[in-house]
C-alpha cells in the first residue's frame, strides 16, 4: 500500500511542504493541506516534515496524534460523522448511532468492508437547533431519522 | 423582477435548502415566471427552514418551511405575488417577516443584518450600514476606540465574560514590533451556533470588527481560528476576506488611511481544548494544544510571544455597531453588569430552535416557552444545560433565573456562550453526568493531573455508584474528586467539568438512586 503511495503522492506532499515553508505556524495548515489532498498523513513523511519545519520527529508525531481530525491511515471513500454531543443526545442520537453502526456493521473509527464509508464520532456540528445531525463528507443533515440515514448511505454507496 | 430568497446557512442546507432553491428555479423556468433567486443568510428561525421569502412593496413575506414538494403548489397560489389573496391562503404563508412575533420582540444588534441579504455581497453589506463603525474608527485615536468598547460594557461572549475594553487596553499599552488579533472561532460547545451564524450570514461584520480591533491596539495581523467542522463557514470567510482585500477594506492603506490590517483563516483540527485561548495560541503556532500557565496573559505575551487580543467571534462582531451607534447605545440594553445583548441559541429538545438575540435579563422560562414553544417531543422539559458541556444542568425550579452573568454565578451556573440545550423528562441525568466526565476524559489536554486522571476516575466511580456499589461512599468520592478538580485544575476544562456532574447530582438525585435500589 505505502509503496504505491510513495511515487505519486510523495511529489504532491513535497509540493505542500515547499508551499508552507516560512509561513508562521506552518505545521497546522500543512497537515490540513496534506490530509485534504491524500486523505491522511502517511507516517513515512514525518522525516521530511520534521526537517522542513525544524522539528523533531517526536514533535511531529506528538502534534498529529494530539488532534482528532488528523489520521495516519487511509479512510474509506466517504466519511460519515455522527454527532454525539448533548443537544443531539437530547433528540435521540444514541439510537441513531446504534442504528448506523448496525447498518454499516462497523464501530467508530472503522471503515466498511467494501472500503466505502468510514464512521467517525463528532462533538457538535453547530446544527443543534435541528438535532440530531450527521455530516456525510461535507454535506450536513439535520433532524435526521433512520429512514434518512438509509437515503444518505444509499446515495454514496452506489457511486 | 420579483426577488425570492432561500437561505444558504448550514442549518438551512441541512434541511434541504439547496434542493428547495433548485426546485423553485426549475418551476419558475418551467412556468415562465421571471424571478431573481437570492441565496440570503438565515434569520435563525431554524425550526422553519427552509425559510423562503418573497419581496413585496410592503416588505418581505415568508413561506416556510418549504420542501421541494411544496414548490408547485406555491406557484399555483401565485406566491411570487405574495400580497395576493391566493398567496395568503397557502398553508405555508406566514405573513410579513418584520411582523413575525418571534423576530419582532428580539433586540437584533449583533445580528442586525443576518438573514437579510446575500452574505457574500460587499455592496449589500455597505448598503445595510456596514463599515460605518470602521469609518468612525478611522477618524479616532486608538485610545478613544478602546474607550468606546470599554464604555459599552461589552464582555467577552466566548464564555469567561471578561470586559473586552480592558483586555484591549492591556494590548494597546504593551509595546512590541508586532501585535495580533486572534478571533476564536472554535465554537466547540454543544448547543451553540451563533459564531457559525455570524460567519455564514454576516461575515463582513466579523472582518470589520477585527479590523477595528487592529486599529484599537495597533495590530496589523489577524487570524481566525476556525473549527474544522464548519466547511461552509470556511468557504464564505475566504470568499469575503478576499473581497475585502480587493475593495481596500483589508491590506495596506485601508481606504486611504495609511493603516494596514491583514486577516488569514486557520483551520483547527477537532480538539475541544483548543477553544481555550492559550491552547488555541499553541495550536496556531503549530504545536499540540496544551494549555499554558498564566501569567503571562496572552494580552502581554500571546501568539509567537507577542501581545495578542484573543476574542470570540460574537465579541468582535459586536464592535462595529458600538463604533457606529456609540457606546451608550449598546450599554442602554441589559441589566446589572451584563450590558448589551446576548445572542442566545435554543437547541436540543425544543420545538422552535434557533437564534434569539435579546438584552440581558430575559428569563430561561421566557426563552424555553415563549420563544422555544416547549419541547420538540411535547413532553415536559426536565432539565436544561446552559453554557456548553462545562455548564450546569438547571431544573425547572431555576427557570426563572434571568440571563445575567452574575445571576447565573449565584446559582453555580454559567451563561457561557449562550447555548441552551433542553431535555425532556425521558433524560437520565446520571447518564448525562457520566457523559460529562467521559467528554472531559476525551478532550483533556493532559497537562494537569486533576483533570487528566480525575475525569477517568470520576467516570469509574459514577458507574459504580449507579450500579449500586457502595452508593454513599462513592457519592462522597465523586464530591471529593469534584472539589479537587475545581480547585486544582489549570483551566476550566477540568475546573468546570464538575458543574454538570454536581448539578445533575444535586437537582436530580433520584436518577442516580433509582438504579441502585
Ligand atoms: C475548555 C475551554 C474551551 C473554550 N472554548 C471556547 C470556544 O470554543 N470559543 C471561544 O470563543 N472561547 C472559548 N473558551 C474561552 C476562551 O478561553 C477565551 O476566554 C475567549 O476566547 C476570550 O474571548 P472573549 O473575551 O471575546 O470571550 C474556552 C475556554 C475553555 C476553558
Ligand atoms: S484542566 Fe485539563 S484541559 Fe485544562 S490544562 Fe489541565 S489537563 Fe489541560
Ligand atoms: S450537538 Fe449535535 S450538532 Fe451540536
Amino acid at each position: 500500500m505505502s509503496d504505491t503511495l510513495a511515487a505519486a503522492d510523495l511529489i504532491k506532499i513535497e509540493a505542500h511542504i515547499d508551499a508552507h515553508k516560512g509561513l508562521p505556524g506552518a505545521l497546522l495548515p500543512l497537515m490540513h493541506a496534506i490530509q485534504d489532498d491524500i486523505g491522511y498523513i502517511p507516517e513515512e513523511i514525518y522525516p521530511q516534515v520534521s526537517k522542513a519545519m525544524a522539528l523533531s520527529i517526536a514533535e511531529v508525531h506528538g502534534f498529529i496524534s494530539f488532534y482528532h481530525h488528523f489520521r495516519t491511515h487511509p479512510v474509506g471513500k466517504h466519511v460519515l460523522q455522527v454527532c454525539r454531543a448533548e443537544s443531539c443526545q437530547a433528540m435521540g442520537s444514541e439510537k441513531l448511532e446504534a442504528y448506523i453502526k448496525a447498518k454499516l456493521s462497523v464501530d467508530y473509527h472503522n471503515t466498511t468492508a467494501d472500503g466505502k464509508i468510514t464512521l467517525l464520532p463528532v462533538y457538535c456540528l453547530g446544527n443543534c437547533a435541528c438535532s440530531p445531525s450527521v455530516m456525510m463528507n461535507e454535506e450536513i443533515y439535520g433532524r435526521v431519522d433512520m429512514k434518512q440515514i438509509d437515503d444518505i448511505v444509499n446515495e454514496v454507496i452506489h457511486d | 423582477m420579483i426577488k425570492v430568497f432561500v437561505p444558504r446557512d448550514s442549518t438551512a442546507l441541512s434541511l434541504g435548502a439547496n434542493r428547495t432553491a433548485k426546485a423553485i428555479q426549475a418551476e419558475a423556468d418551467k412556468r415562465g415566471v421571471e424571478i431573481v433567486l437570492i441565496r440570503n443568510g438565515s434569520r435563525g428561525l431554524f425550526w422553519l427552514e427552509p425559510f423562503v421569502e418573497v419581496e413585496t412593496e410592503q416588505g418581505r413575506v415568508a413561506f416556510a418551511p418549504v420542501k421541494p414538494k411544496d414548490v408547485s403548489s406555491l406557484f399555483d397560489a401565485n406566491f411570487t405575488d405574495a400580497l395576493s389573496n391566493t398567496a395568503k391562503e397557502h398553508s405555508l404563508y406566514l405573513g410579513l417577516v418584520k411582523e413575525l412575533k418571534w423576530l419582532k420582540k428580539q433586540h437584533r444588534l449583533t445580528f442586525a443584518r443576518a438573514g437579510i441579504s446575500d452574505p457574500v455581497s460587499l455592496d449589500d453589506y455597505i448598503e445595510l450600514d456596514g463599515y460605518k463603525g470602521l469609518k468612525n474608527a478611522l477618524t479616532m485615536s486608538s485610545e478613544d476606540i478602546v474607550k468606546a468598547v470599554t464604555d459599552s460594557g461589552l464582555r467577552g461572549r466566548g464564555g469567561a465574560a471578561f470586559p473586552t475594553g480592558i483586555k484591549w487596553n492591556t494590548v494597546l499599552g504593551a509595546s512590541a514590533n508586532q501585535k495580533y488579533i486572534v478571533c476564536n472561532a472554535d465554537e466547540g460547545d454543544s448547543g451553540t451556533f451563533s459564531d457559525r451564524m455570524i460567519m455564514e450570514n454576516d461575515p463582513f461584520v466579523l472582518i470589520e470588527g477585527m479590523t477595528i480591533a487592529g486599529l484599537a491596539v495597533g495590530a496589523t495581523q489577524g487570524y481566525i481560528y476556525l473549527r474544522s467542522e464548519y466547511p461552509h463557514s470556511l468557504a464564505i470567510l475566504n470568499e469575503t476576506i478576499s473581497k475585502a482585500y480587493n475593495a481596500g477594506y483589508l491590506g495596506d492603506d485601508i481606504k486611504g488611511s495609511g493603516k494596514s490590517f491583514y486577516i488569514e483563516v486557520r483551520r483547527a483540527a477537532g480538539a475541544y481544548i483548543c477553544g481555550e485561548e492559550t491552547a488555541l495560541l499553541e495550536s496556531l503556532e503549530g504545536k499540540r494544544g496544551l494549555v499554558r500557565f498564566k501569567p503571562p496573559l496572552p494580552a502581554v505575551e500571546g501568539l509567537f510571544a507577542k501581545p495578542t487580543v484573543v476574542n470570540n467571534v460574537i465579541s468582535l462582531a459586536t464592535v462595529p455597531i458600538i463604533l457606529d451607534k456609540g457606546a451608550q447605545y449598546y450599554a442602554d440594553y441589559g441589566m446589572g453588569r451584563s450590558r448589551g445583548t446576548l445572542p442566545i441559541q435554543l437547541a436540543g429538545n425544543i420545538k422552535q430552535g434557533g437564534l434569539v438575540e435579546l438584552a440581558f435579563g430575559a428569563t430561561l422560562r421566557e426563552l424555553l416557552y415563549d420563544y422555544g414553544g416547549g419541547s420538540a417531543t411535547g413532553r415536559p422539559i426536565k432539565a436544561v444545560q446552559v453554557g456548553g458541556p462545562l455548564g450546569a444542568y438547571l431544573p425547572e425550579s431555576q427557570f426563572d433565573t434571568p440571563l445575567d452573568y452574575e445571576a447565573f454565578a449565584k446559582i453555580e451556573a454559567v451563561l457561557g456562550h449562550g447555548g441552551i440545550v433542553a431535555f425532556d423528562d425521558t433524560v437520565d441525568m446520571a447518564k448525562m453526568a457520566c457523559y460529562a466526565f467521559e467528554f472531559c476524559a476525551i478532550e483533556s489536554c493532559g497537562k494537569c493531573t486533576p483533570c487528566r486522571i480525575g475525569a477517568v476516575r470520576g467516570l469509574e466511580v459514577l458507574h459504580k455508584m449507579t450500579s449500586g456499589q457502595d452508593y454513599e461512599k462513592n457519592l462522597q468520592l465523586v464530591r471529593d474528586l469534584s472539589d479537587t478538580m475545581m480547585s486544582g485544575s489549570l483551566c476550566a476544562m477540568g475546573g468546570m467539568t464538575p458543574y454538570p456532574v454536581l448539578s445533575a447530582l444535586n437537582h436530580f438525585p433520584k436518577d442516580f438512586e433509582s438504579q441502585h435500589k
